[in-house]
């Protein structure tokens, strides 16, 4: 049994070894990204393209959620934090010891079953369906369909985004809750009566995105706030930043990765913006 | 006469039974494939995911998944062999031991995003082992674990005694009995835990998204150093699997052919699945003659 | 002579090995025991913070049926319910049919037919739950929506899809128990004129018997903590469920989709730490019953 001794031995030893290592080479050369599954996309595709150019650099981008992103920069764990709120909104955080870099602008546009047969509503309506007072679809004209409310995780950005707009300091109904764009996407596309809302890059031909007092759903509108919900996706680091990191962000927000990459992937560039809105979703012409 | 009818009426039942089993089982795994196989591809298999372009495919997933199994057992199987001997050779029957025993298997029902979040805060931030594959196998060591311990205390026991005596009387040492004679016999048994354990790795994803992550960073298939970072051996990279995949794609993917990413990906994992258990099996049966010399 | 009397005396080869031996498998538990002791005592305190520093009463924890943490209404009920009930109808669907085909698999057509559907059960273990909860989403919600009216979300659209999944683990434990259960039982109960089922009814099936709650405490286990398939077909609404097919929320998906979303050290983390640590106590709960349970059926 010599051979399991060694063998567990050999096992500690490895171990011990592999998390020495991992501690020691843990230094600037590496960073870490952690927060926002929404931003993750747009941030590892721009990171991987970054150490294209700068070999000696590696980051590392991961998601955990917005809460996670703002828990772990102000704790120092991570160099960046994303998240999809503002740190003043997220109970907890000091947001005075955080750096915000925004670098994206999302859209968030209410979805429904393209069965329901609706293709606009006012906000008041809107406001109606989601706070529990309109729940048949032939009150808003369409057909004789119960309404089938699907709201985000409490505390998610995109909730936040959207009930500040939409609800003002109204409580929504109770229903049920999904926490993921795609989950959204796949159970309002097969739920007959069913009403959410995603980012726009989510609208399929499986879910008909509403009009909300006859503006459309478009970049062009959310640039002047013509459409209303929006929100930015922001880049959190420590008010010390090392110059790396600082670099990187830079380089996220520069023109070409605003003309390209967060394009591509359905955001608006910040760019493009023509109106800021800050934590207290007051928005002034820029 | 009354007893006869009773048995044939209740075989009757456990037959009916078990076609409703085998149909539901049928009817999954043919869902799956069905969906699945047709987007199957050598490119899809051996190009490198995309994040919103159509076309990607899972070459770094499906090699994370298999040396993340690796990993884990390398860490859960030692472990979990010396508890089981421990658990079912050496115990004492009374309270200590039962209480470990229901600790261990309380553990098993943690979710794994209890599971995922505590190997995170503590492995991951204060360890500082990062984002990576080790952490993902250290948080999957505590699903296997119970089931692992539990399989093989399981095996061992129902080893008749008479072989125990038999060792004994032969003047062989209590180890020795156990590692020579008890152990081979085990073998079938543990090796059915070896690979439910093993499905379980393939199959988790909750527990992996705060621990190895889910990203997949270019690798370098012909750089053997460990210790690089674009090394495929490194186990300090993030490495995001293909259970990972499919969760993300699902969840927050917007590239345009997602229905042909999470389907061959689903498909892709059964096969791998089933050829692992196939494998393990074959291996398993050999050992076990090689041990045992039983034909 | 006392050459002799030294070797004699001194431990041999054989011994030493023995005591090296015992020594790996006592560290090998200490190790588990700690990794175990070091998780619990983690979700302990998390869990137990909000009490203690948000003030909050676990009465109101308990038995309150309001879960918005954000405005500090943490009543936990509707989750302790719907966990139970969809748990525990998995449980009850799936158990016979375990029984069913472990005893297929051993007593019945122990060779070709057992070594085939077991590889078909292990196949399933590895399925992700993501996709169990898209067939789930796909297949079971439409079929619940159809068949008794509603959303479908519910209930009973997590118990179907909680069923298959921890059919894989009740059967390969029962099958398990079923063969630790010596042959010669089944040889004295036909060789005294029993019929088969008689032999599995009132010989196998009560030696196996805390083998097989062992198998169902398993597979509760494993309903208990899924989260990523429940999460998708059971709606997440925290409400009391009115009926089987009314939208709910259990622990852990109210757990997996909000932990991310909180700030560490608040009260709306805490109380999600509290969830997890209540999943502890009623998985620790339910193995204590079962336990109970099996010490008195047990013959003797």
């Amino acid at each position: 049994m010599k051979k399991t001794l060694t063998l567990v031995g050999a096992m500690l030893a490895l171990l011990l070894l592999i998390t020495g290592c991992g501690k020691s080479k843990n230094q600037d050369t590496k960073m870490t990204i952690v927060g926002s599954t929404a931003l993750q996309p747009l941030v590892e595709q721009a990171s991987s393209q970054y150490s294209e150019k700068n070999s000696n650099i590696s980051i590392t981008v991961q998601g955990g959620g917005s809460g996670t992103g703002l828990s772990q920069v102000q704790s120092g764990a991570v160099v960046v934090g994303d998240s999809d709120v503002f740190a003043e909104q997220a109970s907890g955080i000091k947001a005075s010891e955080l750096t915000d870099h925004q670098v994206a602008v999302v859209g968030i546009v209410p979805v429904v079953n393209p069965k329901s047969g609706i293709k606009n509503l006012s906000m008041k309506q809107l406001e109606g369906i989601f706070t529990g007072k309109i729940t048949n679809w032939k009150q808003v004209g369409g057909k004789n369909e119960k309404i089938i409310v699907i709201n985000r995780a409490q505390g998610s950005g995109t909730r936040l985004t959207f009930e500040q707009q939409v609800l003002g300091n109204k409580t929504a109904v109770k229903s049920q809750e999904q926490d993921s764009n795609g989950t959204v996407q796949q159970i309002v596309g097969s739920t007959p009566g069913a009403i959410s809302y995603v980012s726009f890059s989510y609208v399929n031909n499986k879910i008909q995105p509403l009009s909300i007092d006859n503006v459309k759903p478009t970049a062009k509108n959310v640039a002047t706030n013509a459409w209303k919900i929006w929100s930015y996706e922001h880049m959190y680091t420590q008010k010390k930043v090392s110059d790396k990191a600082a670099d990187f962000i830079k380089y996220i927000q520069s023109e070409s990765v605003q003309d390209g990459l967060v394009k591509q992937l359905g955001y608006i560039s910040i760019h493009d913006m023509q109106v800021s809105k800050d934590e207290n979703n007051q928005v002034t012409d820029k | 006469m009354n007893a006869k009818r009773n048995d044939h009426l209740a075989t009757g039942i456990i037959y009916a039974l078990v076609g409703i089993v085998v149909i539901i089982l049928f009817g999954l795994i043919g869902y799956i494939l069905v969906s699945g196989v047709p987007h199957l591809s050598w490119h899809f298999l051996t190009s490198p995911s995309k994040s919103f372009a159509a076309g990607g495919g899972i070459r770094d997933q499906l090699f994370n998944s298999v040396y993340l199994l690796v990993l884990t057992l390398l860490i859960s199987f030692p472990l979990a062999l010396g508890a089981g001997i421990y658990l079912s050779e050496y115990a004492p029957d009374n309270w200590l031991t039962s209480l470990m025993r229901t600790a261990i298997e309380v553990l098993s029902s943690l979710p794994s995003v209890v599971v995922g979040l505590f190997a995170y805060l503590v492995f991951v931030i204060q360890f500082q082992i990062g984002f990576s594959i080790l952490a993902g196998a250290i948080a999957l060591t505590f699903f296997n674990l119970p089931l692992l311990t539990r399989n093989i205390e399981t095996s061992l026991s129902s080893v008749p005694n008479l072989q125990r005596e038999a060792g004994i009387a032969l003047g062989l040492s209590s180890w020795k009995t156990i590692t020579g004679i008890i152990l081979p016999a085990a073998v079938p048994g543990i090796l059915t835990g070896v690979i439910l354990s093993a499905g379980r790795v393939f199959g988790e994803a909750a527990a992996l998204i705060y621990t190895a992550g889910q990203s997949a960073p270019a690798l370098n298939y012909a750089n053997w150093n460990i210790f690089d970072t674009n090394s495929f051996l490194n186990p300090f990279r993030p490495a995001e699997t293909l259970a990972v995949h499919i969760w993300k794609v699902n969840a927050e993917g917007i590239v345009p052919d997602i229905d042909v990413v999470s389907n061959g990906t689903a498909a892709v994992l059964i096969i791998v699945i089933l050829a692992f258990n196939l494998s393990a099996r074959y291996v398993g049966n050999r050992l076990y003659r090689r041990l045992t010399s039983s034909k | 002579m006392d050459e002799i009397k030294d070797r004699l005396l001194k431990p041999s080869k054989a011994t030493k090995q023995d005591q090296r031996g015992r020594m790996i498998s006592y560290l090998s538990i200490g190790l588990i025991a700690i990794l175990v002791i070091s998780i619990l005592y983690f979700i302990a305190t998390r869990g137990l913070s909000m009490f203690f520093n948000d003030g909050i009463k676990v009465s109101d924890f308990l038995f309150k049926t309001d879960w918005n943490p954000g405005k500090k209404l943490v009543g936990a009920l509707p989750m302790i319910v719907t966990s139970f009930g969809v748990t525990l109808l998995a449980a009850l669907i799936a158990t016979p049919f375990a029984i069913a085909v472990a005893l297929f698999m051993t007593e019945f057509a122990p060779k070709r037919g057992a070594r085939f559907l077991q590889v078909v059960i292990e196949l399933l273990v590895g399925i992700p739950s993501v996709i169990y909860g898209l067939i789930g989403l796909a297949v079971v919600v439409p079929a619940m929506r159809i068949m008794y009216g509603g959303t479908g979300f519910g209930i009973l659209a997590g118990a179907v899809v909680l069923f298959v999944m921890v059919l894989p683990t009740i059967t390969s434990l029962t099958v398990d128990a079923l063969k630790a259960v010596p042959s010669h039982y089944r040889q004295a109960s036909l060789a005294l004129g029993a019929t088969r089922w008689q032999t599995i009814y009132k010989v196998i099936l009560r030696a196996a018997t805390p083998g097989i709650l062992t198998a169902v405490v398993f597979g509760m286990a494993r309903a208990f903590g899924e989260a990523l398939a429940v999460q998708m077909v059971i709606g997440n609404a925290a409400m009391l469920p009115h009926n089987l097919v009314s939208p709910s929320a259990t622990l852990t998906s109210q757990l997996t989709m909000g932990i991310g979303n909180t700030i560490m050290g608040t009260l709306p983390n805490n109380a999600l730490w509290s969830l997890a640590l209540l999943l502890l106590i009623m998985a620790l709960v339910f193995n204590i019953l079962v336990k109970l349970i099996a010490r008195k059926g047990r013959i003797k």
